[in-house]
């Protein structure tokens, strides 16, 4: 692109010859070439691993393993009725739990985080800095720390093993995180809607709820996605928290390695079967995964 | 980096905000929220610090013992082990992302294939968000000795069958790989959002003075990546003091301590060894390190929402 208006350039103020202009062009469609392979290299090594997961989950057992591996085979669903059949329905109900936690502590979080954002995002007052700094320390805090009290507090209350317990906890990290994204989108309404609302004999809940929330609902929808994304695919928390009829499906996941005999396929299904909602979620909001995973340090 | 994009508005509205009790009333559950759930613990871990708690021996919980659980880490070999195995691999991650980030990035700003920039860009989303106990557990399958893809295609090049997760070194290496498989990525975007700041009659005059491409990425774009490095290598850091759930279902901290990182150590003292005095300790411990770079990194990076004047 930069390329293309520097010769646009060079050919309006003559500062090249045409041979120069010409082997210049040359020079280019070869390292063109060189990036189109390299493109092509990162994006094999970057799909490489899910294309496998895939294509194992839908291998007959005896073709998992064949070394060349088999790249044309009969694809079977063997080992996703397995897994969604299984007589405990253990994955099934992983996966149930799963979505019970995500959407519930999402919707929490944003019930929480929004009326918050867009307090912070109008308002002045004292301490607000130092606010708004504890509210994104806690990306910084390691889940282990705290992890092992909340068990006890947990234990105590009798929600080990309840979705409730994950739902709570992950607002640690979700109401921050839609407070971040939504700031940023309340910030760019611009605050003459606020005066007509209130001349208009709007309160300010009014004010938030009809006129300022639809108008943020992009920063919301990018925010909520993020805040699935994470709670669906975290591991610790609900390690330590969930075991039995409470597993989340991530713990499904790592359940897979004890035991004997592990089922490659199924193991691989399962994985599937996790992996997939999150990775479409994202590749829908691709564009601003970064600004939610540095909570808003790059655009 | 900040804000400062989209065009900043006045807040001009009540100043007089210790009267308002709607704005009090809209922000103060998150706050009370994070206070509860946030906060709490967290006191309760130091207060746990200071106790004798084993879950398993629940008769004598609760004895307040002084720095006993302090000093008992202090002096443990396996905390001083993982701690430093994690500072190492995360010195080799956020070197070698780093490197390659740019590269990607540069690669892609640079190149003129429009469809297959696009098709990369939302590629890169995919390991980052990709399950990271499925990736472990990915890497199970990919790392196996005998029919492992990767010791397949290793063949080729003539290296003999490694055993990655069975041998202390290479278990290590292979956890290293799989991070910087998941996390290149956002090395690769973050500098891509950030080269996206640099404007372009710069790198075009720039042109006109040199060829040298590494001139001009030196002295012209290196200076619009410098937040963006330091923004990635601070998050990283923390990420990586928190790895806990990739290394879990690839090594379980396996063969012997060999992968445990500091996460790892302390869910094991705590839920396998139970001893919660102890693991509390380690966990403020880490805690305190998780603060330093917090607020170095809100000192560098985060500007406050705007004051208004």
């Amino acid at each position: 692109m930069a390329r293309a208006n520097n010769h646009l350039f060079n050919a309006m103020t003559g500062t090249h010859s045409a041979t120069a202009a010409r082997r210049r062009v040359r020079h280019v469609d070869w390292g063109a070439w060189v990036q189109l392979f390299l493109l092509i290299l990162l994006l094999v090594v970057l799909l490489f691993p899910f294309y496998f997961m895939v294509t194992t989950s839908l291998k007959q057992q005896n073709d998992t393993f064949a070394i060349p591996p088999k790249i044309w085979f009969a694809p079977t669903l063997e080992h996703y009725t397995a897994v969604l059949q299984d007589q405990a329905g253990s994955v099934r109900t992983g996966l149930q739990n799963s979505i019970v936690v995500a959407v519930g502590t999402t919707l929490i979080a944003l019930i929480l985080g929004t009326p918050a954002a867009y307090v912070l995002a109008r308002f002045e007052f004292r301490g607000k800095r130092d606010l708004w700094f504890w509210f994104i320390s806690n990306r910084f805090i390691s889940p282990i720390v705290v992890a092992l009290p909340f068990f006890l507090i947990a234990r105590d209350l009798k929600l080990l093993n309840t979705p409730t317990a994950l739902m709570l906890i992950y607002l640690t990290f979700n109401v921050p995180l839609v407070i971040w994204l939504c700031l940023d989108q309340f910030r760019s309404i611009p605050t003459e809607i606020d005066e007509q609302a209130k001349v208009d004999g709007c309160n300010l809940f009014q004010t938030f709820f009809r006129i300022n929330l639809p108008l943020a609902i992009p920063g919301v929808v990018v925010s909520a996605i993020l805040c699935f994304i994470f709670s669906w695919n975290e591991l610790l928390f609900a390690l330590i928290l969930n075991r039995g009829s409470g597993q989340t499906a991530p713990v499904q996941a790592a359940n897979f390695m004890t035991g004997f005999g592990i089922k490659w396929g199924e193991m691989m299904a399962t994985g599937t079967l996790i992996v997939l909602p999150v990775v479409i979620f994202a590749a829908l909001v691709s564009r601003h995964l970064t600004r939610g995973l540095t909570m808003g340090a790059i655009k | 980096m900040t804000a400062t994009a989209s065009p900043l508005r006045v807040a001009t509205l009540p100043r007089r905000w210790h009267f308002n009790w709607a704005a009090i009333t809209m922000i103060a559950p998150a706050v009370l929220t994070l206070l509860l759930i946030g906060l709490y613990p967290l006191l309760f871990a130091v207060s746990l610090s200071f106790q004798k708690f084993q879950l398993n021996r629940p008769a004598d919980n609760g004895m307040f013992v002084q720095f006993n659980n302090y000093q008992s880490v202090l002096q443990d070999d396996l905390f001083w082990s993982s701690l430093g195995r994690t500072m190492f691999m995360l010195i080799i991650v956020l070197i070698v992302q780093m490197l390659l980030g740019i590269g990607i990035a540069l690669l892609i700003d640079g190149s003129r294939w429009k469809l297959m920039n696009w098709i990369v860009k939302i590629a890169l989303v995919i390991p980052i968000a990709m399950t990271p106990a499925v990736v472990g557990l990915l890497g199970v399958l990919l790392f196996n000795r005998e029919f492992g893809l990767i010791n397949y295609a290793l063949s080729f090049v003539g290296v003999a069958q490694i055993s990655w997760l069975g041998d202390p070194t290479m278990a290590m290496v292979a956890v290293i790989i799989t991070d910087l498989w998941q996390w290149t990525p956002f090395a690769a975007l973050v500098m891509l959002s950030s080269l996206a700041i640099v404007p372009q009659d710069m790198v075009e005059a720039a042109r006109l003075d040199t060829k040298n491409g590494w001139t001009i990425f030196r002295y012209v774009k290196l200076p619009y990546l410098m937040p963006g490095i330091t923004a990635f290598m601070i998050i990283r850091t923390a990420d990586v003091l928190k790895l806990f759930d990739m290394p879990f279902t690839l090594t379980r901290g396996g063969p012997g301590v060999s992968t445990e990182l500091i996460s790892l150590y302390i869910q094991r003292m705590g839920f396998r060894i139970f001893d919660m005095g102890v693991a509390s300790a380690q966990a403020i411990l880490l805690l305190i390190l998780c603060i330093i770079l917090s607020r170095t990194y809100i000192h560098f990076f985060y500007r406050a929402p705007e004051t208004a004047e």
